[in-house]
């Protein structure tokens, strides 16, 4: 996972609340095996939509999607985080996340940073008002900047930590790993087992 | 086990935290807790096989994963090969992983092949005091036995095959009490979809709710799992009923349950898990059982819901603006005017199954209400059993005789048309009355609208053709006997 400071993109103002997993990717793509090539599947119904705010051209190339509030709710699918980044996004900003896709969001290295209504009506008003304007959303500062207008953006200390060292989880943990193996020395017997079968 | 219980009143989630922390995190840090069941399905597992490949890692503990196929697999002509590519690669991916990981698979054609939720239950892997995760947000049903479980992403999918752990915050602790008696044809689903309609669909963010109170003592393990599973339809990460009398019936003798000394340790220690009097919690609800009607949803969040005996309600009438948008958005999806009677909707179908309601009791309550009685004309009625062996025990009982005699299709075991993964799936503009648990946009298939329902509504309502509870029934002229129904 590559570490992240600071960005620098097109911004685009999804101006929806609640969006929610299955619309961020249908349940129909989540088949494939792989772990990318799922630029196609981000938003695919609204897609289908002239209008939709992606299909249009000055926001080619965009990298940070600024939402209304409850994004990523529904389903815990990975997929959501992993069409986001293939489609090219490195930040959403929202004024609410769901819990379960801002975790994932963390483990991808995409930044969900969280930035109050008021706030967030001044950023899509920014973007609309020139549409294609670039964003930066510095993490070291926790800050998000479009034209004259700033504003600071909550994440939590440890994925802040963890996406600007650009950690993987699985190593991270592993460092307990004799933590890990006296637990399993002490686990009681009647614990579930899936083997053998009887 | 643990080393430092604080010494203090402490709620039923927390007992069972503090029991699995492998490492207390400092600083902000999240805990690293220890999990005692993973259920691995063919959907969110491939990339986390790639990832242990990629990196050269085992599966650590073998003897605590178990798989299954469910979202993809068909439920007609399960002897053919997959027809779609892509549903066939997905689960001839998780057959060449698991055999070449060792993963314990229940593959389609398999007794114990159905929905990773009640395959858990029916073998007696799930029990109560235990961590269960999966990469689905329903694992939330298992939190019924008194578990602490959750669904996880495709990457802690992988980081629990490699370390048999996870790291993760404290949640914080949310009581439900629900006291009283439902009244009759009222159901777990109500009680869960009157809930969520309460708190919101959002209601329930960063919490394990606690669902307790007479109302919930007094069901079945079945009903206990309804409501645990639509937990993640309030938000919540996981949702929790206090093991009791009910839930040790359940898990005795099945397959997998502890037998003769670790049985009584196990009893012994599950009596202990109840939350403690005084412990406290960072939010409570209150409901009342006597006053639940049958419930309904209109719009396309489970949150957007309404007594069946209400109207759809008018966008207008909603204070917050995003409430107010979204109800606007989803009366239009739905092809609903404000202030029709939702008891005058018609319905194109109705779907019986998914991890909400397919287990067997909710099969013979669904029977219960057709049998004597003649499907709707032109309603297309589907009864997708949640596993192999419910299948199975439902054949015994011979209620595939009693639904294939009502006109309904008696399927497979499968997600099937809870979200359109295989061919079981709404055309655009379709509607359906559905036990499942999401109502999204194009969740049953694209442009398809869902009214989410009990098995009980589901069957009054594909007797009658429009949304309807048992009380609308006309009586029949022959009351089936009990022993007709089983
Ligand atoms: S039945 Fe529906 S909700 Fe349950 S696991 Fe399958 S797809 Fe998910």
């Amino acid at each position: 996972m590559d570490a992240f400071t600071s960005h620098t993109g097109v911004a685009v103002p999804l101006k929806r609340s609640a969006v929610d997993t299955d619309q961020i990717i249908p349940a129909v793509y989540l088949k494939r095996v792989t772990k990318t090539g799922f630029d196609d599947a981000l938003f695919a119904n609204w897609r289908q939509d002239p209008a939709f705010v992606l299909n249009q051209p000055a926001y080619a190339g965009a990298s940070i999607l600024v939402a209304g509030p409850d994004f990523g709710t529904g389903s815990s699918r990975e997929h959501a985080v992993w069409a986001l980044r293939d489609y090219g996004f490195s930040v959403v900003l929202s004024p609410k996340f769901a819990d379960i896709f801002r975790g994932n969001a963390g483990k991808q290295g995409l930044v969900t940073g969280v930035v109050g209504e008021p706030e967030i009506e001044r950023i899509w008003a920014a973007l609309e008002a020139d549409p294609g304007v670039e964003m930066t959303v510095d993490l070291v500062s926790r800050s998000a900047r479009v034209g004259e207008f700033e504003t600071a953006f909550e994440i939590d200390d440890y994925t802040r930590w963890r996406l600007l060292e650009g950690l993987d989880d699985i190593g991270l943990t592993l460092r307990n790993e004799d933590k890990i193996a006296q637990f399993e020395a002490r686990r009681e017997a009647w614990r579930p087992r899936t083997l053998p079968v009887p | 086990m643990s080393t430092s219980i604080p010494d203090r009143p402490r709620t039923l989630a927390e007992k069972v935290w503090d029991d699995h922390l492998v490492v207390k995190g400092e600083d902000g840090e999240p805990d690293l807790l220890y999990i005692d069941l993973h259920l691995v399905h063919e959907v969110t597992s491939p990339q986390a096989f790639d990832g242990l490949r990629a990196e050269g890692r085992p599966v650590r503990r073998l003897d605590l994963t178990i798989a299954t196929e469910d979202h993809n697999t068909p439920t007609l002509d399960i002897d053919k090969p997959i027809a779609d590519l892509t549903s066939r690669t997905q689960i001839e991916t998780l057959r060449r992983n698991a055999a070449e990981f060792g993963v314990r698979l229940h593959s389609l054609g398999d007794k114990d092949q159905g929905i990773v939720h009640v395959v858990g239950p029916q073998l007696g892997l799930t029990m109560p005091g235990i961590t269960v995760v999966c990469g689905d947000s329903h694992t939330s049903t298992h939190g019924a036995f008194g578990a602490m479980a959750f669904g996880i992403g495709t990457s802690e999918v992988e980081h629990v095959l490699a370390t048999q752990t996870l790291p993760l915050k404290p949640f914080k602790t949310m009581a439900i009490t629900v006291e009283g008696e439902l009244k009759p044809g009222v159901s777990a689903k109500d009680i869960v979809l009157a809930i969520i309609a309460k708190i919101g669909a959002n209601g329930g963010q960063g919490y394990v709710l606690e669902f307790r109170g007479s109302a919930i003592r007094a069901l079945s393990m079945e009903g206990r799992m309804t409501i645990c599973n639509m937990s993640i339809e309030a938000g919540a990460r996981a949702g929790m009923v206090a093991p009791d009398e009910t839930t040790f019936a359940y898990v005795k003798g099945r397959p997998h349950a502890p037998t003769g000394q670790d049985w009584e340790d196990a009893v012994a220690y599950w009596r202990t898990l109840p939350s403690d009097e005084g412990a406290v919690y960072d939010a409570e609800v209150f409901l009342d059982a006597n006053e639940l009607e049958p419930f309904v949803t209109w719009g396309t969040n489970p949150g957007q819901g309404v007594s069946l005996s209400g109207v759809v309600p008018d966008p207008a009438s909603f204070d917050d603006p995003n409430e107010r948008a979204a109800a606007e958005r989803a009366l239009e999806y739905m092809d609903l005017a404000a202030g029709t009677p939702l008891k005058d909707v018609a319905v194109d179908a109705v779907f019986m199954g998914s991890c909400t309601n397919s287990r067997i009791e909710d099969l013979r309550q669904f029977a219960s209400i057709i049998q004597g009685r003649t499907k709707a004309e032109g309603v297309r009625v589907m009864v997708v059993p949640g596993s192999a062996r419910v299948r199975l025990e439902a054949e015994a009982e011979g209620l595939d005789k009693i639904i294939t005699e009502f006109g309904a299709e008696w399927r497979f075991a499968g997600c099937s048309m809870c979200l359109g993964m295989n061919p079981d799936q709404l055309a655009p503009g379709e509607r359906c009355a559905s036990t499942s648990n999401r109502n999204f946009e194009g969740r049953q298939g694209k442009g398809g609208r869902t009214h989410l329902v009990s098995p009980l509504v589901a069957a009054s309502t594909a007797v009658l053709g429009r949304l309807a509870s048992p009380s609308d029934l006309p009586a029949l002229s022959h009351e089936p006997t009990k022993a007709e129904v089983r």
